[in-house]
């Protein structure tokens, strides 16, 4: 009888070894996925009485849709509020660290920024209510004295300058490090011989950008800018101390309005019964903004692996 | 249209090495020139300031004079970006921008420093340019397509279009040929055959064969040793190069004994 030459001479203990990690790296997918269906499995039934009880029973008596809907356009608004000032911002200084400042600057601001994102959203928040808050009053007070005929600016003025602007404000430094830094990676990653390419023809340095580093990364600034908003719709801590809160109103400058996750925060210690099911029905709505929201944001990173810069 | 390039003395640094040593070449106009040599010699980064390219790089600088019918390139005053508008290069890689279409590649240059352009003297100038570079019959019923969907030889003569469009003076090409197939080779090298009639041109190239058919002038620089400075070693009629070398170097470079 002869033996198989090509029968596995490898100790017994490396194939144990390769089956345990395996294992492992099987089980830790498996958790992920567990661990997000058992969330979404608990908002939904938790939430559940409140789509069935009576309309009448739910805060402001006229049914859920009417309660959630203005904290839904709170939340919406605070996060383009936010989105508007750190986009610019954010793609400004991206571009500074990646093509404009000399090295010796560039490494050092770039760690800086990313040290942002480390802050814990309630020191943002104290800063927003101690700092921020009182020295946005006069610009405000401006604001309401010269642009009081466009609805969001219309008067009186916070004259604690715990408003919807300030919020979004603080909003907008929290998300500027992921804008920042995922749209200096991409701007890093424009090919040098598409760069080499425009300044050839005799470009500036900034008709350089223009022609060869933004088109490239314009996918990459969209998604950047997509996980921003993620972040800014989700938000808890910071808004809840920063904003004083009331019902949905149109100007930014007064007290005013509400997000969902500051609701939910605000309430939840003190809520019960089906009031608890309410702020948990507003946690599924959030849960699916942000889902949706990271789902685009995905799709268009996926469509932009596809397109490999180098042609 | 078709200015002589003449360097004195010319050192390249980066940062503290020091590249290219010394060197004085006299390029004439409506010539072609090719730079031949072994792989780290200094000639790319040589042909790389002839239009300041190799300040890209950071800590490219150099010592010495490039003069273009005199002028000095790195005069007091002299921006780089002009330099580039009248000294167009091509690259070893076909390079369009991948957003842009194929008429927009060739007007890409045209556009720059705030220039406007009617639409009409844009297409007959992409006519031009296409016709220049021998692409416009492949191209013509395409133009709104992207660059980047033509072929590799197609894609580099569309970068010459481009080069060509801004109507430089000299045009610099960095072994232009080293990524396309024997086909394209040859179409590159017909189109700079009759390029030379109304441009300067300098190629590098590491194909002897290649600067033997479409040089007029070559010049050989080599390299005593990794980490030493790359020199011009002889400069001279291409023909002379090849056939009847004054130095023992060339010699051995162009009858294949190193390199």
């Amino acid at each position: 009888m002869t033996t198989n030459a090509l029968k596995s001479k490898s100790s017994t203990s490396g194939q144990a070894g390769d089956k345990i990690f395996s294992g492992t790296a099987l089980a830790a997918g498996v958790l992920i996925l567990v661990t997000l269906f058992a969330v979404a499995i608990f908002l939904l039934i938790q939430a559940l009485p409140t789509f069935v009880a009576d309309p009448a029973d739910i805060s402001g008596g006229e049914g859920f849709f009417a309660y959630i809907w203005p904290i839904v356009i709170g939340t919406v608004i605070a996060a383009a509020i936010a989105l508007l000032i750190a986009t610019p911002v954010g793609i400004g200084v991206a571009l500074f660290i990646s093509h404009f400042a000399p090295r010796k600057v560039a490494g050092p601001l770039g760690y800086v920024i990313d040290l942002l994102a480390a802050i814990p959203s309630v020191i943002y928040g104290a800063w927003g209510y101690m700092v921020l808050a009182p020295a946005l009053v006069p610009i405000f007070e401006w604001l309401a004295a010269n642009l009081g005929f466009i609805p969001i600016f219309a008067g009186p003025a916070s004259q604690t300058g715990k408003t919807m602007f300030t919020a979004g404000i603080v909003l907008a430094v929290m998300v500027l490090p992921i804008i920042t830094s995922l749209s200096r990676e991409i701007f890093l990653q424009t090919p040098k011989l598409h760069e080499e390419a425009a300044l050839a023809l005799g470009a500036t340095r900034w008709e350089m950008i223009a022609m060869a580093v933004i088109p490239f990364a314009r996918p990459g600034i969209i998604s950047a800018v997509m996980l921003g908003l993620g972040r800014a719709l989700g938000e808890t801590m910071a808004v809840a101390l920063v904003l004083s809160t009331g019902n949905l109103i149109p100007s930014l400058i007064k007290s005013g309005n509400q997000t969902i996750a500051a609701e939910i925060a605000l309430n939840f210690p003190e809520a019960f019964g089906l009031r608890l099911a309410e702020l948990i029905a507003a946690g599924l709505v959030l849960f699916m903004i942000t889902l949706i929201v990271n789902m685009i944001a995905r799709g268009i990173i996926a469509r932009h692996k596809e397109f490999s810069g180098a042609n | 249209m078709a200015k002589r390039i003449d360097v004195n003395a010319l050192n390249v640094y980066y940062s503290k090495f020091l590249a290219v040593e010394d060197i004085s070449i006299n390029i004439e106009p409506k010539s072609v020139t090719a730079f031949i040599g072994p792989s780290g010699c200094g000639k790319s980064t040589f042909l790389r300031t002839l239009n300041r390219m190799h300040e890209v790089i950071p800590g490219g600088r150099v010592e010495g004079e490039v003069l273009l019918d005199g002028d000095d390139l790195y005069g007091p005053g002299v921006d780089p970006v002009t330099v580039r508008s009248q000294i167009g290069m091509v690259f070893q890689r076909p390079n369009p921008f991948p957003t842009m279409s194929i008429k927009d590649n060739v007007l890409a240059g045209v556009k720059l420093n705030g220039k406007k352009i009617s639409r009409s003297d844009a297409d007959s100038l992409v006519e031009k340019s296409l016709r220049g570079a021998n692409l416009w019959n492949e191209v013509k019923d395409r133009l709104d397509k992207p660059g980047s969907g033509l072929s590799g030889g197609q894609q580099q003569r569309l970068c010459i279009a481009r080069t060509i469009a801004v109507k430089p003076d000299v045009i610099l090409m960095d072994e232009p040929c080293s990524a396309l197939d024997p086909i394209s080779t040859l179409a590159i090298e017909d189109l700079i055959n009759e390029l030379k009639s109304d441009y300067t041109v300098v190629i590098v190239t590491h194909n002897m064969q290649q600067a033997a058919r479409v040089s007029d002038k070559t010049a050989f620089f080599n390299i005593a040793g990794t980490g030493k400075p790359g020199k011009l070693i002889e400069y001279n009629d291409t023909a002379a190069i090849f056939s009847n070398p004054e130095q023992k170097a060339t010699e051995d470079y162009v009858s294949g004994r190193f390199g």
